[in-house]
């Protein structure tokens, strides 16, 4: 359902497209000779994806509550009234904004940074590379646990453990001991996923730099021109593409996160986000009807996104054919 | 990028210098917290919960004892095996619908292939959470909670999209003068599959594969939901294992240890065509 709306964009893009699929055209049994292969990877796509959307929008028009089972029925548009008036999804749609905003960018910047710094010569390069790339490689599950009691843990976290061993450097047994995740909630849980993403933002920014043509920088230095207007000039515009396709990409991956909320702050303290609000709604509300509401609401908010998303994509996947 | 041409060669030194140490700087950095969390669980748990850190602690592998069942008698196995099955069922499922369909997508393209294209990639972008219920809803009616097949459904409807891409750019790179000059020559299809598109498809079809097992293995939210004792997967485990009693920290990191393992060993693998995977074939 809502995807149609999205796959009717890129129409303009098939037009231009291979010389391959204008043979494609024409021939009805040729054409279904070459549907075949793709038939059950679509089928299977639009029952396992698509229907059971269409019963989370059925649902959401429905008084439906797994407590009171008695008292199903149509309930219009009551939950989704019921949705915007409750405060805990409107605040848990900030929270997903902020959260999304601050790890995207954030680790889209650091990523620039690493890549910029990985880009060049130096001893080592491989083994700090691998490095880099370890964050993304621990299960999400447990990386928020490690975050949660090995690091922010007040009382022997790591960061309060760094603390203590500074101030007492300077011969003072007072360091300060706050409480991460109780004091800066959201901050933390946006640490540990800045943690984890800017390895992701570094591989594409960096795939994007080593793709830049070097005769043309070459040319440039020859010129005359400095460091910065060779990035400003050269480097910039070309990774422009790169940094758009890795903040989409990234915002997806964000938007939906759900293991870092669920075992960093179980939600609490102003950091439940759409998918963890819908997911308690559900799990512990047992309010069908408005979890599904929730659950269409999060689907227009991707949609919007997402529309950039694809744009972006495409014109990435228009060059290459 | 190396400093400009414009400073003496003297400076440029000194200052490449100062970026890669820079850069090894930012790699320590990265990396520290991983290392703390292996450190931590070769320490006793009395060794591990001490402000300021004991580093130089000795060391012990007690806490992976007490992952393996030690202490409680609870076997880490069933999870483990749970999670293997899954991931390695989906991506086996995922690779038979994708190859074909990539196949269709780029050597012989069906009529408005990018229109299918874009289909596969907007239901990624469809949260997961939106379907959920009733996904919870048709399983329990069909007696289908907390079975692992389910999960293996789910699991590979969350990959096939990313593997559609990543095959269409990989069978993309398929030369098609040479496909045209064995059709020509009266090569058969299975030859054409066999002798042309395979060999170079193959590193494709692995990366793929490495990086649909990846994702599997690390879902939390439908493994949460949708299982209980019995398909309950490595993560699901990970996340109830932090007693509220007692020293935990030691055997909680070996367990994200021996849980990360696998995907660590995936991703090293794959990490030449890491990126490709993950930009959905955009980049290469």
């Amino acid at each position: 359902m809502s995807t149609t709306s999205i796959t009717r964009r890129p129409t303009r893009v098939s037009r231009s497209a291979q010389p391959g699929a204008r043979r494609a055209a024409g021939r009805p049994r040729g054409a279904w000779s070459r549907r075949a292969p793709l038939l059950p990877a679509l089928v299977f796509m639009i029952v396992v994806t698509q229907l059971p959307f269409v019963g989370t929008l059925v649902i959401s028009f429905m008084r439906w509550n797994a407590l009171d089972p008695g008292n199903r029925g149509f309930g219009g548009l009551t939950n989704y009234t019921a949705a915007f008036e409750d405060p805990a999804l409107r605040s848990s749609i900030e929270t997903t904004v902020l959260l999304t905003a601050a790890v995207v960018l954030v680790s889209l910047l650091l990523g620039l940074v690493l890549a910029l710094l990985l880009d060049r010569r130096f001893r080592g390069r491989g083994i700090v590379r691998t490095m880099l790339i370890t964050p993304f490689l621990v299960v999400p599950a447990a990386s928020a646990l490690l975050w949660k009691h090995a690091i922010y843990n007040a009382s022997y976290g790591l960061l309060n453990g760094t603390l203590t061993w500074l101030w007492s450097l300077f011969g003072s047994a007072h360091a300060p001991q706050p409480d991460w995740l109780s004091t800066t909630p959201l901050l933390a849980v946006e640490a540990s996923l800045i943690w984890q993403w800017t390895p992701f933002m570094m591989l594409i920014l960096l795939a994007g730099l080593q793709s830049r043509p070097t005769d043309v920088v070459e040319a440039a230095r020859v010129d005359g021109a400095s460091t910065w207007q060779v990035f400003r000039y050269l480097t910039f515009p070309h990774l422009r593409r790169y940094l758009e396709l890795a903040s989409l990409l990234g915002s997806i991956y964000v938007v939906q996160n759900f293991d870092a909320v669920f075992t960093l702050t179980s939600g609490g303290l102003g950091t439940a986000n759409l998918p963890y609000t819908v997911y308690q709604t559900f799990y512990q509300g047992h309010d069908y009807g408005q979890a599904s509401a929730e659950g269409v609401l999060v689907v227009i908010c991707t949609i919007l996104l997402a529309t950039f998303a694809l744009r972006t994509v495409s014109s990435l996947f228009r060059e290459e054919s | 990028m190396t400093t400009a041409a414009m400073t003496t060669p003297a400076s440029a030194r000194r200052n490449s210098a100062l970026l890669g140490l820079a850069a090894w700087l930012c790699g320590v950095l990265f990396f520290l917290p991983f290392a703390w969390m292996v450190l931590t669980s070769l320490h006793s748990e009395s060794a591990a919960a001490t402000n300021p850190p004991s580093l130089g602690a000795g060391l012990t592998l007690q806490g992976y004892r007490e992952f393996f069942g030690a202490g409680t008698g609870v076997s880490p196995w069933p999870p483990l095996i749970n999670s293997l099955t899954a991931s390695v069922a989906s991506t086996l499922l995922v690779l038979l619908l994708a190859v074909p369909a990539a196949y269709a997508l780029s050597i012989r393209p069906v009529r408005k292939w990018t229109d299918v294209m874009f289909f596969f990639l907007s239901t990624k972008m469809l949260p997961a959470v939106a379907g959920l219920l009733p996904i919870y809803l048709i399983a329990q009616n069909a007696g289908l909670l907390d079975n692992i097949w389910l999960l293996i459904i789910l699991y590979t409807s969350m990959n096939l999209p990313i593997a559609v891409w990543m095959m269409r750019s990989f069978l993309a790179e398929v030369p098609k003068e040479i496909l045209e000059a064995a059709s020509i020559d009266g090569a058969g299809l299975a030859t054409v599959l066999v002798r042309i598109v395979a060999p170079v498809a193959m590193p494709g079809i692995a990366a793929t594969a490495l990086i649909s097992f990846i994702f599997s293995w690390n879902e939390l939210l439908f493994a949460r939901v949708l299982t209980g004792v019995v398909a309950g997967t490595a993560p699901v485990f990970l996340t109830g294992f932090v007693t509220s009693q007692g020293l935990f920290l030691a055997k909680v990191c070996a367990a994200a240890v021996c849980i990360s393992v696998p995907v660590l060993v995936a991703g090293f693998a794959a990490q030449d065509k890491l990126v490709q995977g993950l930009s959905l074939g955009a980049v290469k």
